[in-house]
């Protein structure tokens, strides 16, 4: 196929006419933002950058509203082939776009988030020397995360994988003059590479076992072609979720996100919240298929996932930092959803990614607003605040709207999707996942509280100077919070399981080879009756959570001294974060810069040395030759005369 | 005769530059400049003319003269696609490292100039003769200038480093000259005629043992010109010691003609050979890609860890071409291209700062984003075209190396890809540390930013490293007939199946239409 016919075809095509196909503009949009905030932000737009970029962000939405409309409508997905990107021999690429439920769940999240999130920083941002610059990132992440949900095969989804770890490097490093900042956007990178490896060799392994790594072929074929329970099929999926683990920072590469919190406030809530790390939940979701032709696989993403949800909330204990707790918060929500996958409920999962999308980025964004109060870019201790609630009313509610949401309170948007994984755990047979999970609900809760009330209640502990300076946020800041607490409180409703489970049914086409691989749902016996009685008991262990939490940081103010004196190693266990960057730090990094001094060692004294080696021999021997030649007549005459006898010698022989 | 006129171009510009008045630099310069530009656009012509659908050499395109009858010595030139983009990208660097040494040369500036134009045609002479010897000639061409160039204008271990590049790289040509003498008098012997044309040589098939042994010989020449582990020690050298225009034509083109001889020349002359030494090189090739990360990371000096980034990327060229099929092949010929778009491009950079405080030492730097933001700008682009971001176009490359590897070997392909990770650890960790945190260094308040000229030498390799990463079948299409030549002649030899062989659901094209037509 020729370059440019691939357009063409695309375009103009004798089917009926669907909205879905503008989906193109929704990249484009922020891209054409991206183009003009990156050469004339710094010199002309300047101020009006975050103006048009939202503009732009508003119109992506606009255009995925209409796709999610159009396949809704019609409960057709859309696949488009535009051109042929790569193609060498019988690997032919076409860069394309795949528009079915999953994306436009998640066309949904990313715009809408994205919007609200930019309105946001246009105030946030505001006063920043680097304005433009991040005004030119953002659009730009937005097209690679529209990318990375629209691509229609792995290397298009790669792209986009790829594109939103390189704006998040360049957005955690925004305060580039910072040392901690630089440091952290490269340690993000670097591991985020560490899991691109994985992806990169799963998706290779695909192609060639296989023959095809778009998705349609994807879903086509693969039952076909790998027995379940194969080696083939489990090796290739591990290795796609190795790259999940990346992304979406869970056991062991989680590592990078706490560190990621140097960026500004609005990228912690988009990127590092509500999008970008919700990537490797996508991926697994998009290609369910695979997974569920490997048992072994989904057993381990469902290990992970519980584990880390577990870990991170344990750590988020006794963080002091205010976006630290919540970059805990956020890696072990995430661990809720690989629990979700890993169960094979791949429609709670992305409830799940959605709800938190919500509540988690209202949480970053309420946090911002703190530290505008605070003047302060990079975090807030939390023992240095307190009482904010009586300067900051808005704040305050939105914080505490999305903080009842994430704790899983009914009717707020947590509780749906949360006590969902918990069921499907449950009614899976993973009672193991299950008590974690309920466990893990139960910390949330804490630590939320602990968050809150460390925040908002009692009275302020920093010093006179800050208190003077304490306001609310302008408009345009706690506008995009009320909306985003909203959506906390009312995201839920879209599935209430038994009365209106709507977006179960939506997403069902997408799962159904799955679910129906995965045997038939084992039934429990009186199901109704064990969901209610479940979903009740997770509302006692929050609830429980949440009086914990205020007896200990409101009324008892002395609890948790007394705690952490009586049990020290748990405190100081979970202080240093179970030691794990240490850990990697004295194992992985520290082996591979031992590495590199061997090598250059190597390089210095084994090959140079052996080549100079090799020079000296022949010097040494040309030396020899040197001697011979002494410049007397005699020693000359002499070698004549030997050469002449034994040449005449041999011609007598 | 536009391949003729391509070569000798820059040397008729060269003996120009001998009459022009010692004095007047501007005058030489300018020259020289015109000069490249005037070869640069000649390559329009060529890029209309060149018969894209041909299989193999373009026969419209090629010339063919006697030049010592007796000797069966001849003018022969023949161009493929693969020698197409070597020759645009000849040109184009060539161009760019004239405009570079604008401000950085005053000293000998005739002398300089007469010796860099001379050198591309040396170069271009390489990627086109058809005639072994002609081939010979060239390739010695190529040595004496760049010699000169790193022991004149170099830093201050030059002359060490003039005479180590000089003694590697002339130790293989010799064993190489042996070869071809060699091979012509064999074909002598058997045909009755004497001829150096390459054609012969690619009919004759020598015995299983001579060819290992010349094949043996051609690529020990090739594999230090490259340079492949472990005879890659003359480069760190010979990159930081020479001034900017002398890295970016080494580091862009020169160590190409290694890579380009070994695929014209050592493959389809010996495939018996090649086919007994290739899991050898292989291993060589997957050790250089991880020794040339760990080394470069260990560097102090931005130089030399952008030449040892050289030896990794080589490494990983080398095994995709090694992989011999055509994804691996053709991502091998890509990654030639972006390596002397990227590495070059990063050689600029290192020039532009070392032109500003004289040193080139990492420790010096830092947070030179505030003060130089264009700077950062461009160097951030070709870092990350470097380490094979998606949409640049190192990714095109490095995807169909690994794409390659991994269907030939799973370990190889899982080793290669650990460059993936190395060349992010070294490119990031020096990139912050020179341009990100507070500024430490005094001196480095009051630099510049970017002026237009070293704009004009960046902007087009930037150009392309977008153009490649956004719209790569253009450059695929011009190579696929090269790398389909090598897949065909190895698969008669090829002895070790690959695994996707054994592997029951494997037959890539033919399981799945890749027809995207059939997609909606």
């Amino acid at each position: 196929m020729e370059n440019g016919q691939g357009i063409i075809t695309a375009f103009s095509t004798a089917e009926p006419f669907r909205w879905v196909g503008l989906v193109w503009l929704v990249p484009l949009f922020p891209a054409a933002a991206t183009l003009l905030n990156g050469l004339l932000g710094r010199k002309v737009i300047r101020y009006r950058t975050g103006q048009l970029a939202t503009v732009a962000m508003l119109g992506a939405l606009i255009v995925s509203l209409l796709c999610i409309w159009d396949i809704a409508r019609t409960g057709q997905p859309y696949n488009v082939d535009y051109f042929i990107w790569i193609g060498v021999g019988d690997f032919q690429l076409p860069f394309g776009f795949y528009v079915d439920q999953l994306t436009a769940v998640m066309l949904f999240v990313v715009s809408f988030v994205g919007t609200v999130i930019f309105l946001y920083a246009i105030g946030y941002m505001h006063g920043h020397p680097g304005y433009w610059r991040f005004f030119t990132y953002m659009p730009l992440f937005a097209v690679m995360m529209f990318l990375l949900v629209l691509g229609n095969s792995l290397p298009v989804l790669f792209v986009g994988w790829e594109g939103v770890g390189l704006c998040s490097y360049l957005l955690i490093g925004y305060f580039f003059d910072r040392d901690y900042a630089a440091q952290a956007g490269r340690k993000a990178f670097i591991v985020n590479r560490i899991g691109d490896f994985g992806f990169l060799l799963g998706m290779l392994l695909l192609y060639w076992t296989l023959g095809s790594v778009r998705f349609t072929d994807i879903v086509e074929h693969a039952p076909d072609i790998y027995p379940a329970g194969s080696v083939m099929i489990t090796v290739i999926t591990l290795l796609l979720f190795l790259g999940a683990t990346g992304k979406s920072a869970q056991i062991p590469l989680f590592v990078w996100l706490p560190d990621a919190m140097a960026g500004p406030t609005p990228v912690s809530a988009l990127i590092h919240a509500a999008t970008m790390v919700t990537a490797g939940v996508y991926m697994i979701a998009r290609l369910n298929l695979l997974y569920s032709l490997a048992p072994i696989s989904l057993l381990v993403v469902g290990t992970v996932g519980a584990l880390t949800a577990l870990m991170a909330a344990t750590i988020a204990f006794t963080q002091r930092e205010a976006k630290r707790i919540l970059a805990y918060s956020t890696i072990s929500q995430l661990g809720y959803m690989f629990l979700a996958l890993g169960v094979g409920a791949f429609d709670a999962g992305i409830f799940h990614l959605m709800t938190h999308a919500f509540f988690k980025a209202c949480l970053f964004l309420s946090a911002g607003s703190v530290l505008h109060a605070f003047h302060e870019d990079r975090d807030v201790d939390i023992f240095q605040a307190g009482g904010l609630r009586r300067y900051m009313p808005m704040t305050r509610l939105a914080f505490l709207v999305s903080a009842v949401a994430i704790a899983g309170i009914p009717p707020f948007a947590g509780f749906f999707s949360k006590d969902e994984i918990l069921f499907e755990a449950f009614a899976g047979g993973y009672i193991l996942f299950w008590g974690i999970g309920l466990t893990a609900a139960f910390c949330t809760a804490f630590y939320m509280f602990r968050l809150y009330s460390l925040l908002f209640s009692g009275e302020f502990r920093g010093t006179e100077h800050q208190r003077r300076h304490l306001h609310e946020c302008p408009f345009i800041m706690w506008f995009p919070l009320v909306i985003l607490a909203l959506l906390s409180l009312v995201g839920g409703w879209v599935n209430i399981p038994g009365l209106f489970p709507k977006f179960h049914a939506f997403l069902r086409p997408v799962f159904a080879e799955a679910h129906e691989l995965a045997g038939p749902h084992r039934e429990l016996a009186g199901a109704r009756i064990w969901e209610i009685s479940l979903a009740l008991l997770s509302v006692l262990v929050a609830l429980t959570g949440i009086f914990a939490a205020r007896l200990c940081y409101v009324q008892l103010p002395k609890l948790p001294h007394w705690f952490a004196e009586t049990f020290p190693s748990l405190f100081i266990a979970s202080l240093h974060k179970y030691w794990i960057d240490e850990a990697y730090q004295a194992t992985v990094v520290k082996g591979f810069y031992s590495a590199c001094r061997l090598a250059q060692w190597c390089d210095n004294r084994i090959i140079v040395a052996g080549l100079n080696a090799f020079a000296a021999l022949i010097r040494h021997l040309s030396e020899i030759g040197t001697q011979l030649q002494t410049g007397y007549v005699r020693h000359y005459a002499l070698a004549i005369v030997i050469g002449v006898v034994f040449l005449l010698i041999g011609m007598l022989l | 005769m536009l391949l003729t006129f391509i070569i000798f171009i820059p040397l008729l510009g060269a003996a120009l530059l001998a009459f022009l008045p010692r004095s007047n630099d501007r005058l030489i310069r300018d020259t020289a400049l015109a000069t490249a530009l005037l070869d640069l656009l000649l390559c329009l012509p060529l890029l209309c003319l060149f018969d894209y659908n041909a299989e193999g050499f373009d026969e419209s395109l090629a010339e063919s003269h006697a030049w010592v009858p007796s000797l069966g010595v001849g003018y022969l030139l023949d161009i493929d696609g693969l020698a197409l983009v070597l020759v645009v990208l000849t040109c184009l660097l060539s161009f760019v490292s004239v405009l570079c040494s604008f401000r950085a040369i005053t000293d000998r500036v005739k002398e300089y100039y007469f010796l860099l134009l001379l050198l591309q045609t040396g170069i271009l002479g390489t990627f086109l003769a058809s005639d072994l010897f002609l081939f010979f000639v060239f390739w010695e061409l190529m040595l004496v200038p760049m010699y000169f160039l790193i022991g004149v204008w170099g830093h201050e271990r030059r002359i060490y480093a003039s005479i180590k590049f000089f003694l590697y790289t002339a130790f293989g040509s010799a064993l190489m000259m042996i070869a071809i003498l060699w091979v012509y008098f064999a074909a002598w012997n058997a045909t009755g005629t004497p001829s150096f044309a390459l054609e012969r040589f690619y009919e004759m098939s020598f015995s299983v043992t001579a060819q290992r042994w010349l094949f043996a010989a051609f690529f020990l020449a090739f594999a230090i010109k490259m340079p492949l582990f472990p005879f890659h020690t003359w480069l760190p050298y010979a990159h930081t010691e020479a001034p900017t225009a002398g890295s970016v034509i080494l580091a862009g083109v020169l160590l190409k003609t290694g890579v380009y001889g070994f695929l014209r020349f050592a493959l389809p002359m010996f495939p018996d050979g090649a086919a007994f030494f290739a899991p050898a090189i292989m291993i060589l090739a997957l050790i250089g890609i991880v020794y040339g990360a760990l080394t470069a990371m260990a560097q102090t000096d931005v130089k030399r860890l952008v030449a040892y980034s050289s030896v990794s990327h080589i490494g990983m060229l080398v095994a995709g071409i090694l992989a011999f099929n055509v994804e691996g092949i053709s991502g091998g010929m890509i990654q030639m291209l972006n390596h002397g778009l990227s590495t070059g491009g990063l050689f600029l950079i290192v020039g532009i700062i070392y032109e500003r405080r004289q040193t080139r030492e990492v420790s010096e730097f830092g947070g030179l984003a505030a003060i130089m933001p264009v700077y950062a700008t461009y160097f951030s682009i070709l870092m990350l075209s470097s380490i094979g971001l998606p949409g640049l176009n190192g990714f095109i490359g490095e995807f169909l190396i690994l794409l390659g590897l991994m269907g030939k070997s799973i370990l190889c392909a899982a080793i290669a890809a650990t460059g993936v990770i190395l060349g992010a650890c070294y490119m990031l960790w020096v990139y912050q540390k020179m341009m990100f945190g507070p500024v430490r260094v005094e001196a480095n308040k009051g630099l510049s930013d970017l002026n237009a000229r070293e704009i004009l030498t960046l902007l087009p390799l930037v150009l392309f490293c977008f153009w490649i990463g956004l719209n790569p079948r253009p450059l695929q299409k011009t190579i696929e007939p090269s790398a389909r030549n090598i897949v065909r002649i190895m698969a008669e030899h090829q002895t070790q199946p690959s695994w996707t062989d054994r592997w029951p659901g494997t037959a890539s094209a033919e399981s799945v239409p890749q027809d995207p037509d059939h997609s909606r």
